[in-house]
């Protein structure tokens, strides 16, 4: 629409004056060059996940995975073939769902009291609840592990849990607040006139309308959790979890295997986006 | 959950008794005693900030009253949370659910009290407020016209004793606000409910109302049926909200009669004793009122020709605006300050333009006396008055 418009004007401007020798080619260039940077920077993007998806159909000499040599789906027949692999994300992905439940529930609860009540530490909760997200991550993680340290407590499944929980809360509460906030409190008082006890407005009114800060929230802890090594490192004693497995696999080589899982998840997560796109694109039409 | 009691399609009287709300030091509402007939369509008429919201919020159990009771139909509602009493209200920006679409929204006070099919209420509804095929649409799909009958039906559906609404025009523009005005006067008289109504529009609280009660700074400063207010404010307040009034310092040089006999700005004014809120012997001060439109003017050279017995102020035109129906003048009358006078296009005379010296002259029986211990200003709304006077002209 934009190009064809600009097109309109300058062949007008064009006919009216003696035609200026403006080359072809720039002008088409002068048109395109929105479309050429976006497509610039959307390669800049993919190019990374194309790389590690190229290269899980490689079939490497030697143990390191870097160098292309020759097609082969090896690795996707048997995505745990390596030792340690497919244990170690297991567990990652058993601490990811519960670490997403606990800051979930605990975040949107933390949210709704920041939102709509006002009490005595109100403002040194809200400063302190984005303290996780200011401070360096690596700081973090070794001052935890001190306190369990010290605290005499096993690292483990649970340290690693406490500390996911721990550092997902703030994003879970910043994601569910910002949509508490925008909720107008009109709405709750409404379904309470038309005859809703508190809890049937909380279930029927208040969490339906939270539910995508909630939902982004939890996304966000799942990915943050899940892909966690500097704080997962120094609190895991000896638990082995996928990230840390392929931190430790790097120093002796990398096997096509960790190509197959990192594959894997980038396609879950775009057909995750895409049905979610489709429901959306397909409830809109049905209301019209 | 299911309610104590069916609905009914009647309605109710709401009675306030000395209910009053306060916000730490703040008085948003001082005691109170209102009563709302069964079946009337009452207005709670002032300024922003005036406590009628307030008011109303408190009949339907969004706020609790510092002091006083609520009874809806005789029954005492005061501690009933707002679930579990027999009122419904439509919200000022509707607050229609947004993820729910229309019929969901309407049905949804009938799911909560447990109705099992509810398709045929629902649509019925629909077709009273003219908006069948807007069922599967989300509220944010529609017009403000459009989610403001949707908020009326959503509420009218609970076959509430009493609808309160709280300026549920205030987000439309004028053109749709006076459809919507006629529309919900007409559901009003077709289903019988009591309707308060809560604005701050006073020619919206005069169409619509069959009582308005006109409240100012958390009281009500006066109740009555809208001619009645207009005719006969009983404060300054009421006087200048509801349409303009000239009000003219003055005092009290005879009573006893059937007039009483004035003396403003250097000559004789009359006022019907019985028109005279304040205490009126001889020597009180008073304010004598009129409204412009009851005014006339003659050219000073015609002052002869002006009816006996009219009362008189002579005065210089300060400003004259044509608009239509009326010309609107603006005399400077000494001792009086400026007095506001509509007269009706019919026929006109040339020599009023501005500067020309004139006689402002009206009925006695159009003046009105209220007590002189009273701001003048209280209640000037700028350009309130101008709609009214469309009518009035």
């Amino acid at each position: 629409m934009a190009a064809t418009e600009t097109t309109g004007k300058t062949t007008g401007k064009t006919a009216g004056t003696t035609p200026r020798a403006t080359a072809a080619p720039l002008r088409w260039l002068r048109r395109n060059v929105v479309i050429l940077a976006g497509l610039a920077t959307l390669a800049y993007l993919i190019l990374p996940n194309v790389v590690v998806m190229v290269f899980s159909f490689n079939k490497p000499h030697g143990r390191f995975n870097y160098q292309w040599q020759q097609f082969s789906t090896d690795a996707w027949t048997d995505p745990c073939g390596v030792a340690d692999l497919c244990g170690s994300l297991g567990l990652s992905l058993q601490i990811a769902v519960w670490a997403t439940v606990g800051a979930t529930v605990l975040g949107t609860m933390i949210a709704f009291a920041l939102a709509r009540y006002r009490f005595r530490a109100r403002a040194g909760v809200n400063t302190l609840i984005f303290l996780p997200m200011a401070m360096p991550e690596v700081v973090m993680a070794a001052s935890l592990a001190t306190l369990f340290l010290n605290m005499g407590i096993q690292f483990g499944f649970w340290t690693i849990l406490i500390a996911h929980i721990m550092f997902c809360l703030s994003f879970v509460v910043t994601a569910v607040k910002a949509r508490v906030m925008s909720m107008d409190p009109r709405l709750e008082q409404a379904a309470q006139d038309l005859y809703a006890s508190p809890v049937q407005t909380f279930l029927r009114v208040t969490l339906p309308i939270a539910a995508p800060g909630i939902a982004s929230g939890a996304l966000l802890s799942f990915a943050l959790s899940f892909d966690d090594f500097i704080i997962t490192n120094f609190n895991a004693g000896s638990t082995v979890t996928f990230p840390m497995f392929v931190w430790g696999s790097a120093q002796r080589g990398t096997p096509v295997q960790i190509n197959v899982i990192g594959t894997a998840m980038f396609l879950v997560a775009v057909l995750c986006v895409l049905a979610g796109q489709m429901a959306g694109t397909r409830r809109k039409r049905s209301k019209k | 959950m299911t309610m104590t009691h069916t609905p009914q399609s009647s309605g109710g009287d709401v009675r306030l008794s000395q209910i009053s709300k306060t916000y730490g030091s703040f008085t948003a509402v001082h005691p109170l005693d209102l009563t709302v007939p069964a079946g009337s369509f009452f207005a709670l008429l002032g300024a922003s900030g005036c406590g009628k919201t307030t008011t109303l919020r408190m009949i339907a159990g969004l706020e609790d009253p510092t002091t006083g009771t609520v009874e809806l139909s005789g029954e005492d509602v005061t501690a009933l949370p707002p679930y579990k009493r027999q009122v419904n209200t439509v919200f000022q920006n509707y607050a229609l659910f947004p993820h729910l679409d229309i019929y969901e929204n309407v049905a949804f006070g009938l799911r909560r009290r447990g109705v099992k099919s509810v398709k045929k209420q629902v649509e019925e509804m629909l077709d009273l407020v003219q908006l069948g095929p807007m069922a599967r649409r989300k509220p944010q799909q529609l017009s403000g016209g459009q989610q403001q009958r949707v908020a009326v039906a959503r509420a009218l559906i609970n076959h509430p004793q009493v609808l309160l609404l709280d300026e549920p025009l205030g987000a439309l523009d004028l053109k749709l606000r006076r459809q919507m005005q006629l529309e919900l006067k007409r559901i009003q008289t077709e289903v019988g409910i009591t309707f308060v109504h809560v604005t701050h529009d006073q020619e919206e609280a005069m169409t619509m109302a069959d009582t308005v009660a006109v409240m100012n700074g958390g009281r009500v400063e006066q109740l009555g049926a809208p001619a009645d207010l207009y005719e006969n404010p009983a404060t300054t307040f009421v006087a200048n909200f509801l349409g303009t009034s000239n009000l003219i310092e003055a005092e009290v040089v005879e009573a006893g009669g059937e007039d009483l006999l004035l003396r403003a700005a250097g000559t004789k004014l009359r006022l019907p004793a019985a028109r005279c809120s304040a205490s009126a012997a001889a020597g009180d001060k008073v304010l004598a009122g009129v409204r412009p439109e009851k005014m006339a003017l003659a050219h000073a050279d015609d002052a002869a020709s002006v009816t006996d017995g009219h009362n008189r102020l002579p005065g210089r035109i300060k400003d004259a605006s044509f608009i239509g129906v009326s010309t609107q003048y603006v005399i400077e009358a000494p001792g009086a300050g400026e007095i506001s006078v509509y007269e009706q296009n019919i026929t006109r005379d040339g020599r009023l333009i501005p500067g020309a010296e004139v006689v402002v002259h009206w009925n006695p029986a159009h003046t009105f006396g209220l007590d002189a211990a009273q701001s003048l200003l209280a209640g000037k709304t700028g350009a309130a008055g101008a709609d009214l006077d469309e009518e009035a002209a």
